[in-house]
């Protein structure tokens, strides 16, 4: 029994040292000034086109990657679970249509599953008939191994979230979780009193674009000294925001609210609203019902974006990888603008689904706005 | 065991404090303690948005009942609401004027989902866990294909007015969310359903003993089918409250099932069927949404919430099988 019971210790102790040693640090000083720095650099590349501009300036050679004829793109998505996937995926299909180059482009859908992920590029790389394979991941240190053995075969794109290596030959990403974080909290310290109750909602753990989205906040907000309430899980659900956000104003009063993804911005919002209480300083994100109320009841509120134009940028790269043009690399860094105020109306479209993400750079397309949702 | 062998001062015991069941004093013990940390919880506007955001789940343990009680699970539930947000959201686009037919395909769809499930445990012969479980699967593979993965229309303020709308003025208790009214019309119904009729009666008896209830000349699969269908149109008005409370969004039904088993279980009914009463699964359903209010009050950590969560529950089954055990009940 003794044994029995040392042993479990002793794989309970190196499971817990192997857990610190990968575990990510969300809270890491230098990339944040890095990200805060990114926020306000003015970038490179056409004006207006924001999907195919760039901020940091280093080019990758793919000059070994030239292939003439009609090529086959392969996309490995982590899955198309969440509006904000269903967004990028639509634009990335449009994209695909302008590029008559693209004789091929084949869709796996992983389904949220790294499991599924990992066969998904495995069977990709089997069936041997790939030019370039683009990866979304579905969690970063998973996916890494299976990136890793497609790089040998093959050209990889990876974009939205990371994997821990730098085999591909670009990794598309805007400016990232702390420069998020940084807008709202930012913003909510520029338009609140000293003191202030600030409430911060945060819709799952453990996601490191999120995780580094609270981080960056919070070090904000504390720096300035505001009062954080309360720091809460939402799970995304619209009654569970709402609810929290009740208790919450019943036990005293909240002079802004930041939340780390904004589809329940809504929720949250009408909380305040049904119980009679005025509307706070706003932190939300770019899905029209948002703006759309923001305007309605002439809130201080700002929209910090993880844009989904980011989805047509590996469209372009994987083109531009098989003429053999140089792309940005090994990082391709994309602007993060935020809506405000002053830009408030230029992203408003009634006609757009609610949940539809504003700074889709997608207006200009040719099946704008029918292959969004959104009427004529 | 019958009565006659008990002593007589253990049946006079018997007869007294554990008669009540016990969900009532878990219920009012976390009441307290709400009231404890937060001292506006006995102002109307506390009381009220807790009995407001309680209504949904409590519907929907009540319909629950019905499934349990004749010896089956409705998993189907949860899926159910989320198609029913979508949908509406889908079909109403944003249409003040839609919501009376939009509510109207809504409870179609509720009772052809019911009848469906019931059919297929009764004629198919699949155990209602499966059978539910895929209806599940498939209700929430018809609400992604409707939606594109991703909400496309709006709820009008007329159809919203069910699960948001608070009535002010109100003598006594100030404000009165509309979703109140009709949890208490809803549950009444379904409580007079299950314990004043007699289909109430033979839902207990094909839940206690099928066979000895057929043999009675109980009408089984139809007795059987009206339970689902009565789960099911529990739901539908779940998902018109839901959607009413907090807008449209595609998970929102995501585990309501299980919380609506949870809750009639917290109200003592038997998970084998044959057991279970209507106010007592509602006052389940008001008891985890005080579990919830009370660790969202107290502000611990998530995950320190979600092991107290799992202890409140499992203990409070505990004490409802405990009681079980004492008064045969």
């Amino acid at each position: 029994m003794r044994q029995v019971l040392k042993l479990t210790t002793a794989i309970g102790m190196s499971l817990a040292v192997a857990g610190v040693a990968h575990a990510q640090n969300f809270n890491d000083p230098e990339e944040f000034a890095r990200q805060q720095e990114q926020l306000s650099m003015t970038p490179q590349g056409p004006e207006g086109q924001p999907w195919a501009q760039y901020l940091v300036d280093k080019m990758a050679d793919t000059a070994e990657y030239k292939k003439d004829g009609a090529a086959t793109v392969c996309f490995s998505n982590a899955g198309v679970n969440n509006p904000w996937r269903v967004v990028g995926y639509t634009n990335m299909t449009e994209e695909v249509k302008l590029h008559p180059e693209i004789g091929n482009f084949v869709h796996v859908d992983a389904e949220g599953s790294d499991d599924k992920q990992i066969a998904d590029i495995q069977d990709l790389l089997a069936g041997g008939n790939c030019d370039v394979l683009i990866v979304s991941p579905n969690t970063t240190a998973a996916l890494t191994p299976a990136v890793e053995a497609a790089c040998e075969k093959l050209p990889v794109i990876v974009f939205d979230r990371g994997v821990q290596t730098d085999c591909p030959v670009t990794f598309i990403h805007p400016v990232g979780g702390y420069g998020f974080g940084i807008q709202g909290a930012e913003f909510i310290v520029d338009n609140v009193e000293a003191g202030a109750n600030v409430l911060m909602l945060r819709i799952l753990p453990g996601v490191d674009v999120l995780e580094t989205r609270y981080s960056a906040g919070r070090r904000i907000l504390d720096e300035a000294g505001l009062t954080v309430v309360g720091a809460e899980f939402t799970d995304g659900d619209n009654a569970k925001t709402k609810s929290i956000v009740e208790d919450y104003l019943q036990r005293g009063s909240i002079d802004a609210v930041w939340m780390d993804a904004g589809a329940t911005a809504v929720a949250a919002i009408e909380a305040f609203e049904d119980g009679g209480h005025d509307i706070p300083v706003f932190v939300g994100e770019d899905q029209q019902d948002f703006l759309q109320k923001w305007r309605a009841l002439d809130m201080t509120a700002i929209a910090p974006t993880y844009p989904t134009y980011q989805w047509r940028t590996p469209i372009i790269a994987a083109v531009s990888i098989l003429k053999g043009e140089a792309v940005p690399g090994p990082e391709w860094v994309l602007p993060q603008p935020a809506i405000t105020a002053e830009n408030l109306d230029d992203f408003i479209n009634e006609k757009m689904p609610p949940l539809h993400y504003a700074m889709c750079g997608c207006e200009e397309m040719p099946d704008y706005p029918q292959a969004w949702g959104g009427k004529e | 065991m019958s009565d006659q062998t008990l002593p007589a001062g253990r049946q006079k015991r018997a007869r007294g404090l554990p008669r009540i069941n016990p969900v009532y004093f878990i219920l009012a013990a976390l009441i307290v303690a709400i009231i404890l940390n937060n001292p506006n919880f006995v102002e109307p506007t506390g009381y009220m948005n807790f009995l407001k955001r309680a209504a949904p789940l409590a519907i929907l343990a009540a319909g629950q009942v019905y499934v349990i009680v004749s010896g089956g699970f409705d998993l189907s539930v949860g899926s159910l609401i989320t198609l029913v947000v979508v949908g509406s959201s889908m079909l109403s686009n944003n249409d003040p004027n839609s919501t009376w037919w939009v509510i109207s395909v809504m409870l179609c769809i509720g009772l052809a989902v019911g009848l469906v499930n019931g059919m297929v445990v009764c004629f198919l012969k699949v155990p209602s866990l499966i059978a539910t479980l895929g209806m599940m699967i498939t209700l929430n593979g018809f609400a992604f294909m409707w939606s594109g993965g991703a909400p496309r229309g709006y709820l009008p303020d007329s159809f919203r007015f069910f699960g948001r709308v608070n009535l002010r003025d109100i003598p006594l208790v100030q404000m009165l969310p509309v979703a109140v009214i009709v949890m208490v019309v809803v549950g009444f119904a379904l409580y007079w359903l299950m314990h004043r009729t007699n289909l109430g009666r033979m839902i207990h008896a094909i839940g206690d003993n099928p066979r000895a209830a057929q043999l009675a000349g109980v009408p089984v699969n139809r007795v059987r089918i009206t339970a689902f269908v009565v789960s099911s149109l529990s739901a539908v008005i779940t998902g018109i409250l839901l959607g009413g409370f907090a807008g449209v969004s595609t998970d929102v039904g995501t585990g309501y099932e299980l919380q609506a088993i949870t809750a009639a279980v917290l109200g003592g009914a038997q998970l084998l069927g044959g057991r279970g009463s209507v106010p007592a699964a509602m006052a389940g359903a008001l008891t985890l949404t005080a579990i919830f209010t009370l660790l969202n009050f107290l502000g611990l950590p998530q995950p320190v919430r979600q092991v107290v969560q799992g202890l409140i529950l499992v203990a409070a089954v505990a004490l409802a099988m405990a009681r079980r055990k004492r008064t045969g009940q």
